[in-house]
């Protein structure tokens, strides 16, 4: 047995990726370069809805690569769940930027001045998510008698809350390259999940090559934007690859970026929700209307976490979750950072403090009589056991914030303060972790130890985490442990990077695999079992928890292993003149299970709030026409430092067993919060806010409704002199 | 970036007479300084001009200087030399206020005054202090100089009374007496653009222009003769409301425009009543 005994788990120890991006070794897509290698554009659809009745090429073909519908070896499709989405377009066009036609050319300039025409027959567009017919997946969740119950309630409280699409803008826009090699094609590229892109570049490439491989570059960002994406971008560069048999590379600008790939589903949600006078539940009625865009892509998986999770962190005994995601004629809306839930938790926790404004009850008392505890069952029937957090959250952030004093002080009608209660399933839903059986294997080498994963390194940290871990299990140092980059001709296939499952789940294959390969090397070292038998490979499967059960047909049972929990509480200041809310502080307390990495842990809470403090206050998808109508920067808004206010992170650690060293899912947690504490806070102020981004736009609107809200000496806000 | 740029053309005359030459004999060029509006185009292949004038490395276009009693600011000078200029704090503090706010610290180290007005954006954040100030620009050709009145420069969106083979030089802004204000209503607390931006000066005859409410940026004369006649500031504010014509865009509403072009100058005459007025 290995005699080290420094522990890396709960230390944060120096990140693996560190170096490289601060000295500027780390390569990216965009990095790469390759011998005869040509530049990849797309050309896109520019109606939202109709059919291509011919495409002209008005530019000279000499050096040019040209590919279509027709060039396609095997199926065109983008394969995903549905397999419904074209690779690229045969006749119908279903959304604004849509891909037609792939050209490549090695002078970026002949490639970026090749002129293409295409003619359309217009289609009337389906651009209101309400009025849509076409539904790509309805849920059900049904927990006793909702309707018997809602009738009997001493009040039934109602409301309608919407959310708006948000861009990950991830720093790094999507890009890949993409490269023959021996009978088969390499993809490089910025991406999250490399088996997706595996299975899409199969399918869609079939018999045409004898492998695929698929490798990650660095990746600037992803939040959810390179899930699934990058099977589209992966694809063209194939099939220009494979046409002109060399080296292709397509690298989007901000703008190719912002309208043509994916955003987080905006979403409409109605509660209806019988209380007794005194705050308790008694039965929630909510239904859930996601738009899905233009084809299924991931609608609805993001569908199902957020119906499961629209009930919130409450005990309820009476629930109905109606949820349908629909189509519209804009580009797909798909996979961000909470997955649906930072939408219904919204609406359920703007709900909340309607609710207790509706009954004359202090918002926190609201919550901690109905939040969830161990023994208690969520919508789903699920029975929460010891890692169940809620009320502690609840109570610690009350306390840290000061909370009650700074409510007291709200009547200014300046400052108000506002909380929020919310909860993340860690990993994918139901029995999904099931069906993913992911595989993860450590290998020794004369350096130390490899870990083999597909799992990604996007800035949050899996590296890190994963060797920390490893490190642990296996009693070595740290930094004797590398991380292979992914390569899915090396890496057994971990599942994607999403879902906050990255440290719980495969985190967790690894402890396995690593505790295995120590009991195998017995008292030697690594070092010395190498020199004395060669390398040892040592691979672990995802093994369910025997306790999970989970129907896909009536959405019962265990939803997930386990819960992130967390709290916000959000300080607002309101400036009377032009409306604008700046976020004050803002507290987070969230259980994380275990943090194996405190400072990673902690910048994963700090900048998921900024996030969804854009999501809130600033980040404005303008849609006109189907499409993005400030797809740049400049009008894209998303929070500068002087946006951000100083955020509390305050980490509890209720660990999961079924978690490395007790970690849950983290990653996706501090999206949900933020937004409904911060519309909370502007509720403080008395205006009546029920969607976001809550810009100052709505805000003058709300308060003109407002009764005796007066802003700038006004009595109201008028419109005069129109 | 979107755009063909090898097949671009850039002149770089090495005088301001070089320049104005070059204008008049091979124009017409779109004369470019820090390029920050011209790059933006640029990225989104949305440029359509094709021959550029270089005025950067001109020297004599940066001066900052008093001419008797009246400041004059040279075309390139940058919205940091604006911020670190004793002069223009002490004559002009508001157009400071408006330099830092714009963009980013790259942004204000290459942006200039003469693009700003040249670009002609409604959205200028400098456009309004020009306006309010009663600033003359100075314009230039090979064979004439003219000065003309700020507020005169604008013939429509984007579009001025320039003529081709004409080069802003200077900015001349007269002795201005009463406090300045500047506020700027942004999409965001920094490197935003504005979604309405106002400058005003107060005293016996105040003066207000605001940006990002109509085509072009507007002198609210009106509301200033309100004010100024003591109606009183509901009917300064009514009076504002018939000379804006604020749009819905990315950036905001008309409605929201309207009613916080009202709040903005509520907001300056509560300021300017609340202190003891210079010339009291």
């Amino acid at each position: 047995m290995s005699s080290f005994t420094e522990r890396a788990v709960g230390r944060s120890v120096a990140r693996k990726d560190g170096m490289g991006k601060a000295t500027g070794k780390a390569l990216y897509a965009d990095d790469l370069t390759f011998p005869g290698m040509l530049y990849g554009r797309t050309v896109r659809s520019t109606i939202p809805r109709g059919r291509v009745r011919a495409i002209r090429r008005n530019f000279d073909a000499d050096g040019f690569t040209v590919v279509d519908c027709r060039d396609i070896p095997g199926k065109n499709v983008i394969a995903l769940i549905e397999n419904d989405q074209p690779c690229l377009v045969e006749h119908e066009v279903r959304h604004v930027a849509e891909p037609i036609l792939l050209l490549a050319h090695a002078d970026r300039e002949r490639l970026l001045a090749a002129d293409v025409d295409i003619d359309y027959e217009l289609g009337t567009p389906v651009l209101d998510s309400a009025t849509s017919g076409v539904v790509f997946k309805h849920i059900r969740i049904q927990k006793g008698d909702v309707d018997a119950r809602l009738a009997a309630a001493e009040r039934v409280i109602e409301g309608t809350y919407r959310t708006g699409a948000q861009e990950h803008v991830y720093i790094e826009p999507n890009g890949v390259v993409a490269v023959p090699e021996d009978g088969g094609l390499a993809v490089y590229g910025s991406i999250q999940c490399p088996f997706y892109v595996h299975r899409a570049l199969v399918t869609l490439l079939g018999d045409a090559v004898n492998h695929v491989r698929v490798v990650q570059t660095e990746t600037g960002g992803g939040f959810g934007g390179k899930e699934e994406f990058p099977s589209v971008i992966a694809a063209h560069a194939a099939l220009l690859a494979l046409k002109s048999g060399r080296p292709v590379k397509i690298i989007y600008d901000r703008a190719e970026d912002m309208v043509a790939t994916t955003k987080r589903h905006p979403s409409i949600v109605r509660h209806r929700t019988g209380v007794t006078r005194d705050g308790r539940l008694v039965a929630m009625d909510v239904d859930v209307l996601m738009d899905g865009g233009a084809y299924v892509t991931l609608s609805p998986v993001v569908l199902s976490r957020g119906a499961i999770h629209a009930a919130g962190p409450y005990r309820c005994d009476h629930i109905r979750i109606a949820g349908r995601a629909v189509m519209t004629n804009t580009s797909p809306n798909g996979a961000f950072r909470g997955f649906g839930a930072p939408q219904t938790q919204f609406a359920m926790e703007v709900h909340m403090d309607r609710i207790a404004e509706a009954l004359g009850l202090d918002p926190v008392h609201l919550r901690e009589i109905n939040a969830l505890r161990p023994g208690d069952t969520t919508a789903t029937g699920q029975v929460l056991g010891s890692d169940c957090s809620a009320l502690e959250t609840l109570q610690r952030a009350v306390e840290v914030s000061g909370y009650a004093e700074k409510r007291a002080a709200t009547d200014t009608g300046r400052r108000g303060v506002g909380i929020s209660l919310f909860y993340h399933g860690s990993g994918f839903t139901g029995s999904g972790e099931l069906r993913l059986a992911s595989r993860a294997a450590i290998e020794l080498t004369e350096r130390g130890v490899q870990v083999l994963t597909s799992s990604t390194e996007i800035g949050q940290g899996t590296r890190t985490m994963h060797a920390q871990i490893v490190a642990d299990a296996l009693g070595v140092p740290y930094e004797s442990v590398e991380v292979a980059q992914p390569d899915t001709s090396r890496v057994p296939d971990s599942g994607p990077t999403v879902a906050s499952r990255t440290c719980m789940v495969v985190g967790g294959i690894l402890q396995r695999a690593a505790t295995e390969m120590r009991q195998r090397i017995g008292d030697s070292s690594p070092a010395e079992y190498f020199r004395e038998h060669g390398s040892l490979r040592v691979e672990a499967e995802y093994e369910q928890p025997e306790w999970i059960q989970w129907d896909d047909e009536t959405y019962r049972g265990d939803a997930y292993a386990t819960y992130g929990w967390g709290c916000n509480v959000a300080e607002v200041e309101l400036d009377p003149v032009t409306l604008e809310v700046r976020p004050g502080r803002l507290t987070a307390v969230v259980d994380v299970g275990k943090a194996i990495h405190p400072a990673l842990a902690v910048g994963q809470i700090e900048g998921g709030s900024a996030q969804a403090i854009g999501y809130a206050l600033l980040e404005h998808v303008v849609m006109r026409d189907g499409a993005m109508a400030n797809g740049q920067l400049t009008n894209y808004v998303i929070p500068t430092t002087l946006d951000t206010p100083p955020i509390d992170v305050v980490l509890v650690e209720n660990p999961y067993p079924g978690g490395p060293f007790g970690a849950k899912g983290l990653g996706e947690l501090p999206m949900d919060g933020p937004a409904p504490a911060i519309v909370n806070a502007i509720r403080s102020l008395g205006i009546d806010v029920r969607e976001i981004p809550a810009l100052p736009e709505i805000l003058l609107r709300a308060s003109a409704r407002a009764p005796g809200f007066a802003i700038a000496g006004q009595r109201k806000p008028t419109t005069a002199g129109r | 970036m979107r755009s063909v740029v090898s097949t671009l053309e850039l002149r770089r005359p090495r005088s301001i007479r070089e320049a104005l030459t070059m204008l008049r004999d091979d124009g017409p060029f779109v004369p470019l300084a820090g390029a920050t509006d011209l790059y933006v185009a640029l990225n989104f292949g949305t440029l359509t001009a094709t021959r550029f004038l270089d005025l950067w490395p001109l020297e004599p276009l940066r001066r900052v200087e008093m001419r008797g009693d009246v400041l004059s600011l040279g075309a390139l000078v940058t919205y940091t030399s604006l911020t670190r200029s004793r002069l223009v704090t002490q004559r002009l503090p508001m157009l400071v206020d408006a330099a830092r706010l714009v963009g980013g610290v790259q942004i204000q180290n290459r942006g200039t005054i003469g693009g700003n007005i040249a670009n002609g954006s409604p959205a200028g954040d400098t456009l309004p202090v020009f306006a309010a100030a009663d600033a003359v620009v100075v314009a230039r050709s090979a064979s004439t100089e003219r000065r003309i009145p700020f507020v005169e420069l604008y013939s429509g969106y984007r579009t001025t009374v320039l003529r081709p083979d004409e080069l802003i030089v200077a900015v001349e802004v007269p002795a201005l007496h009463g406090g300045q204000w500047f506020r700027k209503v942004g999409t965001r607390a920094a490197q935003a653009i504005s979604k309405i931006v106002i400058a005003a000066i107060d005293g016996d005859a105040p003066r207000v222009a605001l940006g990002s409410v109509g085509p072009v940026v507007v002198r609210a004369r009106r509301a200033e003769q309100a004010l100024a006649a003591g109606q009183g500031i509901d009917a300064a504010v009514a009076a504002l409301q018939t000379e804006i014509s604020p749009i819905d865009d990315v950036r905001s509403t008309a409605e929201y425009r309207r009613v916080v072009a009202g709040n903005l100058l509520r907001e300056f005459w509560t300021r300017a009543t609340g202190r003891p007025r210079p010339d009291a």
